[in-house]
Formats: structure tokens, sequence, C-alpha cells
């Protein structure tokens, strides 16, 4: 059994910056990440980032990603394994994982857990059909390695997602018949949507998928407009034949893990679904796990990376690394966790973490 | 159909290999994932559903949901979108459940 102090699951930019936190203040960390490839969903981010400096702000994604991993790389109290997939916590505090074929057991002091979100699908008449992907699938397609979706997509949801991949497949050479949103409104950045906009794409708000058709694979898709109660107004039908549907509906996060270890869950529709309870330093109802990033709910990856280092730096405290420095490192996140979660942009954020204290 | 120029990413592709998909051979780059290989030759339904067979093709593209199961050098239930892409894999559209002893 490997023994450790700190076990980081999942290498996005949460789990990243939490090992660097946590090693800098001395802690021996273990991380773990199921991909081959580190650096979690920045890995097809093509875009620049907003924030400030402290979030790598007008830095690509796959940028951070690598400035990420080689600064964690530096610290000889970080050991990282790739294509190890956690199976489970056990009540003695022991966890599993798959590695390399084969299945090893680790028990740290603490756990830090930032395993991420996986996208939302949406139901609607054949919704199964190949050519129906998640919109973070196909840009990891066509980003990472450079695969073409097909010719022509329709994209559900004008998110930043929804936003931001639409340009991308544009800027790959895929057509893009149009965004479809149920909302009145774009639900993403105007900055994302007026490139979109410049590129001749329309975007139907207060519309939604009726079905898609097909019989192999997808050929087209019905959408309709709605009514100003969400309700399909019919004789409103657009037939749009693409190769392409895809669901940029939102991410739910990915709490396995800590449904298992029995952290006290609460359901908050505002940050993606269920989520874990707890304290201001990150510390779930199980006092030896912490979570950061999309897992203690859906924001951007800006907001995770510095819940990596607020997580990082409470459980290498907690065991007495770092001498008086967590008090500045907490002050810091908590005041740039403030500051991306102001304006309207956090409304709903702002909203999620209120029902989650309340 | 794969990108060739792009305005950003510069794709760095591993080694050329050959596999057989249904038994026909065709291209991919080691190391890419079994679906984007096969996605790169048109190649879209993976498999049949045990039920109603119907086709399924990715979905998550991390390894989630499990939509994307094929039978992979004779074994079922590979999460294609995951498993790295080697010279002479045998991939095969799945039907069904998958058998664990499948010696095919």
């Amino acid at each position: 059994m490997i023994t450790t102090d700190i076990v980081v699951i999942g290498a996005g930019p949460a789990g990243l910056n939490a090992a660097i936190t946590a090693a800098s203040m001395g802690a021996n960390v273990l991380l773990l990440e199921r991909n081959v490839l580190e650096g979690g969903q920045l890995i097809k981010q093509t875009h620049k980032f907003f924030g400030s400096k402290a979030q790598h702000a007008a830095a690509r994604g796959i940028d951070i990603a690598k400035a990420l991993y080689q600064s964690a790389s530096q610290y000889p109290n970080v050991t990282m394994k790739f294509g190890a997939t956690v199976l489970g916590y056990y009540e003695d505090g022991v966890i599993t994982a798959e590695h390399h074929e084969s299945i090893i057991t680790i028990k740290a002091k603490k756990y830090i857990v930032a395993t991420g979100a996986a996208e939302k699908s949406l139901p609607f008449p054949n919704n199964d059909l190949p050519g129906i992907y998640g919109a973070g699938a196909v840009q990891t397609l066509t980003n990472v390695y450079g695969v073409l979706p097909g010719k022509k997509v329709l994209m559900i949801g004008s998110g930043n997602i929804g936003l931001i991949v639409s340009y991308q497949l544009l800027q790959a050479g895929v057509q893009v018949a149009g965004i479809v949103e149920a909302a009145p409104e774009i639900g993403g950045y105007l900055v994302h949507a007026a490139k979109i906009r410049r590129a001749g794409v329309p975007i139907y708000t207060s519309y939604t998928i009726k079905e898609a058709y097909g019989t192999e694979m997808v050929e087209g898709a019905l959408i309709m407009q709605l009514d100003k109660n969400w309700q399909p107004l019919s004789g409103t039908e657009i037939d749009i034949p693409v190769d392409v549907v895809c669901i940029a509906v939102g991410l739910t996060p990915l709490t396995e893990l800590l449904w298992q270890a029995g952290c006290k869950m609460k359901y908050v529709p505002q940050l993606g679904g269920h989520i874990p309870v707890r304290d201001e330093n990150l510390t779930t109802t199980v006092s030896d796990i912490y979570v950061a990033g999309d897992v203690s709910g859906i924001e951007e990856a800006s907001a995770a990376m510095v819940e990596g280092k607020l997580a990082g730096a409470a459980a290498a405290s907690s065991l007495g690394y770092g001498s008086g420095k967590f008090a500045e490192i907490r002050r810091e996140a908590l005041a740039q966790l403030a500051e991306l979660r102001s304006g309207p942009a956090g409304a709903k954020i702002r909203k999620g973490l209120k029902l989650l204290v309340g | 159909m794969r990108v060739e120029e792009h305005p950003i990413i510069n794709f760095t592709r591993g080694k050329k290999v050959n596999f057989f998909f249904n038994g026909r051979e065709v291209e991919g780059y080691e190391g890419e994932p079994i679906a984007a290989a096969l996605h790169a030759e048109g190649i879209k339904v993976l498999r049949h559903t045990h039920n109603k067979n119907r086709p399924r093709g990715f979905y998550c593209a991390i390894g989630n949901c499990s939509s994307c199961l094929m039978k992979v050098d004779g074994i079922p239930n590979v999460r294609v979108c995951v498993e790295a892409l080697r010279e002479g894999m045998h991939v095969q559209t799945q039907s069904g459940r998958g058998e664990l002893r499948d010696n095919n």
C-alpha cells in the first residue's frame, strides 16, 4: 500500500493547483488522474482566459495546462500518476485505483477531490443518434486530436461552452448552422456571441430542439419557437439539415467518490446539481476530504484554480506544513473568488452558494 | 476528416499505424483515442444497443457515459473514446451487452 500526506484526485485546473500549493508548503502529494493527459478540460481550451493575472488571464487554456504541469513537475515531493482511475473510498480512509491494468491501494492523511464535471444530456426524440455529442466532446475531438466531427453542426445552448465551441468549430473549418437557446437571451458572455454573429451564424433565442432525425446517424433536426411561458409554438418548426448536433446545456459535478465517502450532499441547481456541503476552506463534512473546482459546484476554470490553491493550502496546513503561510493564501484566495463571482455574471453562483450555506 | 491547418493549434500526432475495423484495414495515429481514429475515417456508429438495436456513437469523450462501448481485440465494453490506438488492433462494432468470455 502506498502512503502519503495528501492525495489529489484529478489533474485539471483545480487539482494541479492543489498539488502545487500543498507541495510548496512541504506536504508530500500524490496526484491521480484518469486521463493520460494532464490539465483536465484545459487541454482543449484554445481561447484566452478572462479574470486577473493570478488566474492566468489572457493565456490560452492549453498553455495554462502546460504551465501548471511544469510547475507541479518541479516539486520532488509531488508524484503524478496518469491513466489512474480512482475506484473507491473505504471506511478506513483507504482508496483503490486502477493503474496500468492493476489495482493499487493508497492511504493518505488528507484527500482533495477535484474530479470535475460531466456534460449534461437533453431529452428529445432521437437524441441517441450517432452525430449527437456533448459540445465538450466535440471540442476534445477537434482541438486535441484534430479530427472534425462532421461538416455542419447545430449547437444547442448559448452558454459560454456553446458559444466558444461554435467559434472554435468555425476556426477548424466546420460550418455552424445555428445556435439554439431556449431562454429569451444569450446565456454566455456577449463578447463571444458577437464573434459568432459576425461570422454570420444565427442565434435562435426562445427556440428549442423538437427532435433529431436520421437512420444510422443524425441527418438533421427540427427546432421550434417557445412562447414566453417556454411552451412550444406550433407552426414555427424550422428544419435544419446537419450531420452533427452538439449539446451544450450545462455540466453536472462528478461526485461519485464524495457520495461513497458519506460526505453530506445538497441539491443546488445553480451550481449544477448535487454538490458537497463544505466550509469556507473547502473541507467537506468528512473532515479528511476537501473539494475544489467543478465537483464542488460548476464555475469557470479561473475559480477552479483558486479553489485548488485554497484546498491545497488548507489540507497541507491541517497537517502542520507551511507554518503561517495558510492565513495569507486563504485571504488572497477568498478575495479572488469574491472578485470572480462579483457582478451580474456571478449572480447565479452567488445565489447557489448562499443556498449551500443556508 | 482531419484538421490539417489550424490558426492556433499545431497538432502533434503519433506514428501512423494500421488497425482493423470489422476486419477492414484502416489508418490512424498511435496513441489517439480509437474513437478519434474511427471518426477520421468517417465511422460514427460504434455499437448497437441491447434492447432496441439502436445505433450509438460516442457522447462525452472523457470515458464517463459509456455510449462508445466496442469490442477491442476480443474484449467487449471498451470505452473507445479514451482507449489509445495501437498498431494492429482489431476493433469491432458491438451488439448488445457483450460477453465477458469471448474469444472472437
